[in-house]
């Protein structure tokens, strides 16, 4: 079952450090070709992480539409 | 959903890397220009390879924050202020680096010509001269490598102490943000990928 939350990356403000890719439990965020972030956002299970240690706060958790 | 176990690889440990790099300089100022390959490697990965894995899995330094801010608690770990994560902001602090180390280029082909003589001091935050002259004592080389020595360190020791600051301020990572590296490294990704993405 899809969790509540997922992450969700802003492009533009996104530094692509990875730190996020280093921090996040199921490797599902990753840094795509070295300008953002990425996210396979029906395998987050929104546990925050990523959104804690993003330096450029790039990163919020959004609730997904289809609860 | 339980979480994979992680492999760790080789680069996990790279954190070590950067506190080795840091006190050799203590001990003899030619070890700087081992510091080039933090330099020439995120910009050939970048422009040969399109990523920026040597930011993402390689910097000794990005580790080295993550592990006093996060695991030690080093840091406030408030969200960084949005001047600094605004792209003038980047860019502008990537300009100013790079015209710093265009004069510390400048300053070693002076005395590379013998307009000037060897300073053996580091100087921090581009101001403050520090001695540093038990690092040096003669070498085989001539006296423009261990002026670049003296500068290049200077740049490298400036930036750690800057990231160590934003670190405590802020998020273990903020330096990556402004990071001159990094904004390089994403400028050239996103001009090689420009098809891909915006």
């Amino acid at each position: 079952m899809a969790s509540k939350r997922y992450a969700k990356v802003s492009k533009f403000k996104c530094v692509a450090c990875g730190a996020c890719e280093s921090v996040c439990p199921l490797g599902v965020i990753k840094v795509y070709k070295g300008c953002y972030a990425n996210v396979e956002a029906e395998k987050c299970a929104g546990c925050r992480k990523c959104e804690n240690i993003c330096p450029a706060s790039s990163i919020n958790s959004e609730s997904r539409a289809n609860g | 959903m339980k979480a994979k176990k992680k492999n760790k690889h080789w680069y996990d440990y790279l954190w070590i890397w950067s506190i080795i790099y840091f006190t050799l300089g203590f001990f003899n100022i030619l070890f700087a220009w081992l510091g080039m390959i933090d330099f020439l490697l995120p910009i050939v990965l970048a422009a040969f390879g399109g990523n920026k894995f040597f930011c993402n899995h390689l910097c000794g330094r990005g580790q080295l924050y993550c592990k006093l801010g996060g695991n030690l608690k080093c840091s406030r770990n408030k969200a960084t202020p949005k001047w600094m994560v605004s792209k003038w902001f980047r860019y502008g602090f990537l300009v100013f680096f790079l015209s710093m180390f265009a004069n510390m280029v400048f300053q070693t082909y002076l005395v590379a010509s013998g307009e000037e003589s060897l300073r053996k001091a580091i100087k921090l935050f581009w101001t403050f001269r520090v001695p540093w002259s038990w690092t040096y004592s003669g070498s085989i080389f001539p006296d423009w490598v261990a002026q670049f020595s003296f500068g290049f360190y200077s740049l490298m020791l400036t930036s750690l102490l800057i990231g160590l600051i934003v670190m405590v301020l802020y998020k273990p990572r903020t330096w990556c943000v402004f990071c001159p590296m990094g904004t390089m490294t994403q400028a050239i990704c996103k001009l090689k990928n420009r098809k891909h993405n915006m």
